[in-house]
């Protein structure tokens, strides 16, 4: 129930904010606040409830569960259900979720209402994402995200906003309905072979397919995941949703809509299909590399600010796809905490873009220059997070990356090896942001005021949280750790 | 025909009283409130008589006409689409630049009976008399505002055309007649198999008949007429074509191609296919070139109904459910559009043009918001009733494995996201943007407008979120071809 709970309450306040707005923009703007922070307060007492059961690993990863009859007459379940990987990802949604609309507290002044509905419910629709296991909720809320993300990119964005949006929206659609004649043929073929009619996760995961129609199916779960990953070349929708978006929007995006690709690679397209994509593996492991490098090419001659933090997305996201489709426990841990990591920091250089944006009304690098000299705090700040981006040891990036690198090793070196080229022109970006950015002489005579006291705690608590991630990984890899081997179960059963 | 049969025909009955009854109001006391009024009144009647007949059946009254639970089934649909129209028609023409409104109802009652004549139809006759009852009603409704001149020439290329493919539909009316000496669509199926009969006529009369369904339903090649009808007929009179007398053709074409056997020809269903392929393409394509809502719409209808042939063609108990299920969510969301074009438009001056409906959502947020339900409909986005639709027909399509028409209806609703999305960017941009019509917005709605809208935003979202109410009454209601 209490899973439930967690996105009524989203679209419960969305509803509740638009209508405050008529009276106060401030009321909305708490009222948000303060439903993003009683999901994460429900997640993190989620948290602390499990920890112990955590490690004992039963016959069901599901920590928690919700499971009502919703359509009868097709078999459709409300089926939502919790396990480690889900409760991480939920984490790092509601974190985000208070992060993003703290960001967005004096960004945004037009139409407020409608804002804070859009953003509490993209949050709704990732959360129903995370937690269904019934494949047409599944599909449900991965549409529902979509179009508040539109009108949060066609409304509040940059100049080029309605071409982002529309692309956007285009690409994933189209994508998705892909995976919704997989969902339906995998549907049928499950009636075929059993004689019920079930959306279940649960039950499909058991569905006996031919090899051809395995791949088949699965390609098309893994054309939607791909396209919102984005996996290279299905990413071109990316840079121009991320730079057009308002800052709210970027942190939503980069930190969580490009999780619910990876997270549907872990949950679905190995799981339901572990000999097809086995078979698939090597094809989106090479994708998984080129996308590494040429995410960090294409950051580094980039000279719009967002634009560059955009691209290194493309490159951050290339490890994901590499340690899930190397499927081993190193593999598979880096691959998590690199989600949860890029999420963070990527989030983070989001909002110290908007706020250079907010004060100096541009976002070229070539008129930045020497902003240390005049916000020695945001520009230390920036400094911090490209480090992590860049993957230095001690921040929760690094960890990431090295473990789907020595998980890659194990059963492709070769691919090990040109990814670790990617760490390696990280570091040319991430310094080439620095020195334009912050360090140099304040040639345009910059004079702005530096992070407030709002934003000096949003960035602090990010700061701090990739330390903790870094230092101490820990926690959330034994969190993660029995749904991996739940799912490591499954797989190893049909191979 | 005894009281039983009497009884079975009760709503058909009902409405053709409320036509003469209404004719008659007119004759006494000129008054628009009491002519729809009583129009509405005596649908509302004729929709509660459905319960009464549904004990009765199934019956045959007459060869002409078999009332069966799906016949009454569309007859509720119709009946319901019907009502709407009428008090979209009352606060669309409450304004005083039109000044005899009150025929308009006649003529719609006169349609709507046309209509349930066409859903209850086992027979050539009572097909071809519902048809014309229908399209005779819809020439007046059409071109209803008789001083515009884009009003007039909507209703005569309608009336041309329309008379063009009833003559295909009777030459093929004849041809099955010449070769099988039956009109009765249950009687074709057992007479065709007899060894005498020459298939390739059979073949050719089908498609003549094919070719006058497929006008009435503006599918490809056979859709000329629709853009420049929708632009020209006032916005609920559009509603009205776009719903009701589509509807009530889909529920024809069911039901003659399941009774007369006429499904199991390879050949013919690789025509439809063509056709459904055609429409979707086109459909959507078109729509990407408009600038006018109405004719967005109009493009859309068609796509739409290309995407309903899929469901046809499918086959089996779960082909019908998904038509039948499809085409209310059609009606609810198209009534609701062109629901949302009334309100912006007075009589006789249609809010057509794109640039006239930009920033609406910032000085008219309810009627942006409930336009944007019915485009998202349209587009099938979940928590709307167009999302379980279009899952529906994707279904009945993945059932039986007709993969080229599955992925051409994934691949044609992408594109026409483009343009739903295009609206609704122009709904959204800011107000600061200088609007640029000479179209003044009509301000506030009717009541009776108000309270339809609500209506059909709700169901379109109830349904949306949770359709089984609807499912449960469709299967129980359909019984699925053969």
């Amino acid at each position: 129930m209490i899973l439930a709970w967690l996105i009524i309450v989203l679209l419960g306040a969305g509803v509740l904010a638009t209508v405050a707005a008529r009276w106060s923009s401030a009321l909305t703007r708490w009222i948000s606040l303060a439903a993003t922070l009683l999901d994460f307060s429900l997640i993190v007492f989620l948290w602390i409830r499990h920890a112990g059961h955590v490690t004992l690993g039963g016959s069901s990863a599901w920590l928690e569960q919700v499971d009502w009859i919703w359509i009868s007459e097709f078999g459709i379940h409300f089926h939502l259900a919790l396990d480690g990987l889900s409760l991480l990802l939920l984490a790092l949604t509601f974190f985000l979720g208070v992060v993003s609309i703290v960001a967005s507290w004096t960004e945004i002044t037009e139409s407020v209402g409608f804002f804070h509905l859009n953003v509490l419910w993209i949050l709704a629709g990732i959360t129903g994402v995370f937690l269904a296991v019934d494949l047409f909720l599944f599909y449900f809320a991965w549409e529902l995200m979509l179009v508040p993300m539109y009108f949060l990119i066609a409304l509040w964005g940059h100049e080029r906003r309605i071409y982002a949006a529309i692309k956007f929206f285009l690409f994933t659609q189209l994508s998705g309905l892909l995976m919704l004649v997989a969902i339906l043929a995998l549907y049928f073929l499950h009636h075929q072979s059993t004689g019920t009619y079930t959306f279940e996760y649960g039950d499909l995961i058991n569905t006996r397919l031919s090899s051809t129609a395995a791949l088949w199916i699965m390609l098309g779960f893994f054309a939607a995941f791909a396209v919102k990953l984005p996996l290279f070349p299905f990413h071109t929708w990316l840079p121009d949703a991320h730079t057009e978006a308002p800052t709210a929007g970027s942190v939503i995006l980069a930190g969580l809509l490009l999780k619910t690709g990876a997270y549907g690679m872990i949950r679905f397209v190995v799981p339901l299909f572990p000999g097809a994509a086995r078979e698939f593996a090597p094809v989106a492991m090479v994708l998984g590399v080129i996308g590494i490098i040429y995410g960090a090419v294409m950051a580094f001659g980039q000279t719009d600010m967002k634009r560059l933090v955009a691209y290194t997305s493309v490159s951050h996201l290339g490890f994901v796809v590499l340690g899930v489709f190397s499927w081993n426990e190193l593999a598979l841990q880096g691959a998590v905490m690199t989600m949860l990591c890029h999420g963070i920091s990527t989030g983070a250089l989001f909002i110290l873009t908007g706020a250079i944006q907010e004060r100096i009304h541009t976002r070229e690098l070539g008129r930045m220059s020497g902003l240390w000299a005049t916000a020695p705090r945001l520009s230390g700040a920036g400094l911090y997070f490209a480090l992590a981006s860049l993957g230095l040891p001690g921040l929760g990036d690094f960890i990431g990356e090295f473990l789907v690198l020595l998980g890659t090793y194990r059963t492709h070196p070769v691919l090990a090896i040109a990814g670790s080229i990617g760490v390696l022109t990280a570091t040319f970006y991430a310094l080439r942001l620095v020195q334009r950015a912050f360090q140099g002489p304040n040639t345009h005579a910059w004079a702005i005021p530096d992070l407030l006291l709002r934003e000096g705690v949003v960035i602090a608590l990010m700061a701090g949280s990739l330390l903790w991630l870094g230092l101490n990984p820990q926690p959330v890899l034994r969190t993660f750790s029995p749904a991996m081997h739940a799912l490591e179960t499954v797989v190893q059963t049909h191979r | 025909m005894n009281a039983m049969d009497l009884l079975a025909l009760l709503p058909l009955l009902l409405i053709a009283a409320t036509s003469i009854v209404v004719m008659l109001a007119i004759a006494l006391r000129r008054s628009h409130a009491l002519a729809a009024g009583l129009t509405a009144l005596g649908l509302c009647a004729a929709f509660a008589s459905l319960f009464v007949a549904a004990p009765r059946t199934p019956r045959d009254v007459t060869p002409l006409l078999s009332i069966d639970l799906s016949a009454l089934f569309y007859t509720g649909l119709i009946l319901a689409g019907s009502i709407a129209v009428v008090f979209l028609c009352y606060g669309y023409f409450k304004s005083e630049e039109n000044d005899h409104p009150e025929e308009l109802y006649v003529l719609i009652a006169i349609a709507t009976l046309g209509s349930v004549t066409l859903v209850s139809a086992s027979h050539f006759a009572s097909f071809f008399l519902g048809l014309e009852i229908l399209s005779v009603s819809l020439y007046g409704l059409i071109s209803y505002e008789r001083e515009l001149k884009i009003s007039i020439e909507a209703g005569l290329k309608y009336l041309v055309l329309t008379a063009a493919s009833a003559s295909f539909l009777l030459f093929g009316m004849a041809l099955v007649y010449f070769e099988l000496g039956t009109m009765d669509f249950r009687n074709i199926s057992a007479a065709s198999a007899a060894p005498s009969v020459a298939s390739g006529v059979i073949a050719i009369a089908v498609m003549l008949i094919l070719v006058g369904i497929g006008f009435k339903l503006a599918l490809v090649p056979f859709h000329m007429w629709t853009p420049d009808v929708y632009e020209g007929a006032p916005a609920p009179i559009t509603a009205f074509v776009a719903t009701v007398s589509k509807g009530a053709m889909f529920a024809l074409l069911l039901r003659y191609f399941n009774q007369s056997g006429a499904r199991n020809s390879s050949a013919l269903l690789l025509v439809f296919s063509i056709i459904a392929v055609a429409s979707m393409f086109a459909g959507n394509l078109l729509a990407l070139l408009q600038n006018n809502v109405k004719r967005i719409l109009a493009y859309s209808s068609i796509a739409h109904l290309g995407y309903l042939i899929v469901a046809f063609e499918a086959g089996g108990s779960m082909a019908g459910f998904a038509v039948a299920f499809y085409l209310v969510a059609y009606f609810a969301t198209m009534l609701g559009a062109f629901g949302v074009v009334t309100v912006l438009s007075t009589s006789g001056n249609d809010l057509g043009d794109l640039a006239s409906y930009r920033g609406l959502f910032w000085h008219r947020p309810i009627i942006a918001s409930v336009f944007t339900v019915m485009l998202l409909s349209l587009a099938g986005i979940p928590l709307t009733a167009g999302f379980i639709g279009k899952f529906y027909v994707i279904a009945a399509g993945a059932s039986v494995s007709m993969w080229l028409l599955v992925f051409t209806l994934v691949v044609t609703s992408a594109i026409g996201l483009f343009y739903y999305l295009r609206v609704l960017v122009a709904l959204y941009s800011h107000a600061e943007e200088p609007i640029t019509t000479s179209t003044p917005l009509r301000q506030g709605a009717s009541l009776p407008l108000t309270w339809t809208l609500g209506a059909l935003t709700g169901a379109v979202i109830a349904i949306g979120c949770y359709p089984s109410p609807i499912l449960r009454l469709i299967q129980a209601m359909i019984i699925g071809p053969g």
